[in-house]
């Protein structure tokens, strides 16, 4: 398959999957420890708002959806700080409107066009060299605030209300949190597009949980797992002439499944083996 | 005079506009070692989790050694109910004994070998030291609660406050951590929310009646007055040592 990478979209389509890896597992992890999936969602799904915006005033459409996507994230945060469980009717009206804000503001933009598709579902192929360096900031940002804050994280995710006895600023730590999922989304809005992120975020930690003994092993098996679901899937597209984002997001399931079965027969040989 | 351990004034939380604690003025000197006991939904949890600073008072304040309780984070240790904990969480017995220690810690702050040393003497005190290596949810329910209990020690508080301690563990090791617990008393304070009043009239010096407001009293003796104005009816009251069973008689009370 080297020869697939030969072409030079093809190796940014790499490169994107391969940095995207990074900030996708780790952040991926602490959406999965902290039960923030809805709220994940919620923020992708919102950002479209951004991309409308930005067309409407004609700035370059990834950089309004991060500040749109930001802003978001921050009011999600203030309104589900203290009742994550309880604050998905919100989440959910926020979801919606921003993607009907998008769609609206584009319809009042001009003479435009918009490829729709490619921010719904992804345009890995065509991923230009300037965004690849936006990807290696984001992986920057977000690794040096979770090595920084890792204790903090790590106590926040596994017990919140001991974290705030012991001091820690859970609140402060709860809005990185969420400043990070907006702009991870922002940067796999190319790779498999908004809608299809919330899978990428999810699978490989919930694979990676059933046997890592770490929070940070469950990331670093996070990222590699994002890794080779990109890899494998941008190899389909490729061959098969498939929808690359899609045929990721596949590929994930795939494996998603196979764990739940492996998990699950494990279980019955052990009880089998027990009772026998 | 010396400064109280803890401090509320006229204290009041609503939930959802619902009074869950009304009024609540207590005072906890140092080195006392208090009891609170209510029926279920009595607010017990609650004012245990206002004097943690984990949630904020609707009304009144509270001081801990004269501060706000985010700023005297490094003196409290705590031991919550075991329900509310994530099974499936990838962590070992070892890092979440050490998370006793991010009150002493700046955010961000690895720990460092002084933070491990106390970790390790807080787990060999709780009996879970040889678990160490272990992950969390691989634990019972009682092996479990020994390492909330080793977390809270690894803080080295000056204020110990414990949620049903004994809730789900062994005889025998109620026994042990109640002896632990009278020898750490020689120098910091313990507050324990606790319906095992049987066992704690051995060890506890004051005990407090909560059921949305307190019936404080100092002195380690559980009257039938006070369990009759938090309870609102007669309870059993399984004494330990000398008397076995001894059973409160039904008495005419006004409330007022």
């Amino acid at each position: 398959m080297i020869e697939v990478f030969h072409s030079e979209f093809m190796r940014n389509a790499l490169l994107a999957g391969l940095l995207t890896s990074v900030a996708c597992g780790i952040i991926g992890t602490l959406i999965v420890v902290n039960r923030i999936v809805f709220i994940s969602g919620g923020i992708a799904h919102a950002a479209y708002g951004g991309i409308g915006l930005a067309f409407f005033l004609k700035i370059p459409p990834l950089a309004g959806a991060a500040g749109f996507a930001l802003v978001i994230a921050m009011i999600m945060s203030g309104v589900t700080l203290n009742n994550k469980q309880r604050a998905d009717t919100v989440v959910g009206v926020l979801w919606a409107v921003g993607m009907a804000m998008g769609i609206i503001l584009i319809d009042l933009t001009s003479g435009y066009s918009v490829d729709l598709m490619s921010y719904l579902f992804g345009s890995i192929l065509a991923v230009p060299r300037s965004d690849l360096f936006l990807m290696v900031l984001v992986d920057i940002g977000v690794l040096i605030l979770v090595a920084a804050f890792y204790n903090g994280f790590l106590a926040m995710s596994f017990d919140e209300e001991f974290a705030k006895a012991m001091g820690v600023r859970v609140g402060v730590l709860y809005y990185i949190l969420l400043g990070m999922i907006a702009l991870s989304v922002i940067m796999l809005i190319r790779i498999v597009g908004l809608i299809l992120v919330i899978a990428l975020f999810t699978i490989p930690p919930f694979i990676a949980e059933k046997f890592c003994r770490s929070l940070k092993a469950m990331m670093v098996v996070s990222v590699f797992l994002n890794c080779l679901f990109s890899l494998v899937g941008l190899w389909f597209s490729y061959t098969l002439n498939l929808t690359s984002g899609a045929t990721i997001i596949m590929v994930a399931a795939t494996f998603f499944f196979a764990s739940v079965i492996y998990e699950r027969s494990r279980k019955y040989f052990m009880a089998s083996s027990k009772s026998s | 005079m010396a400064l109280a351990a803890i401090e509320l004034n006229r204290v009041s939380f609503f939930y959802d506009n619902h009074p869950i604690l009304t009024d609540v003025c207590m005072t906890v000197a140092e080195r006392d070692f208090l009891a609170i006991i209510g029926p279920n939904g009595s607010g017990k949890t609650t004012l245990l989790k206002i004097v943690l600073g984990i949630l904020k008072p609707g009304q009144g304040s509270v001081k801990v050694f004269g501060k706000t309780p985010s700023e005297a984070a490094g003196m409290l240790g705590y031991v919550p109910q075991d329900t509310g904990l994530n099974k499936d969480f990838p962590i070992s017995v070892l890092d979440v004994a050490l998370m006793g220690r991010l009150g002493h810690s700046g955010r961000g702050r690895r720990y460092t070998a002084e933070d491990r040393e106390f970790a390790r003497t807080a787990l060999e005190k709780a009996g879970m030291w040889g678990y160490r290596d272990r992950l969390i949810g691989k634990l019972s329910g009682g092996q479990r609660q020994r390492v909330l209990i080793a977390r809270a020690l690894s803080a080295e508080p000056a204020i110990l406050l414990m949620d049903e301690p004994t809730a789900s563990v062994d005889a025998q090791f109620q026994t042990h951590l109640y002896d632990l617990l009278k020898e750490l008393n020689s120098t910091i304070t313990i507050i324990v929310v606790s319906h095992d009043m049987s066992v704690l009239s051995g060890y506890i010096n004051s005990v407090a009646c909560l059921n949305q407001t307190l019936f404080y009293h100092d002195g380690g003796e559980i009257t039938d007055e006070m369990l009759h104005s938090a309870y609102q009816c007669p309870v059993d009251l399984i004494a330990h040592g000398g008397v076995p069973h001894r059973v409160l008689r039904k008495h005419d009370h006004e409330d007022s």
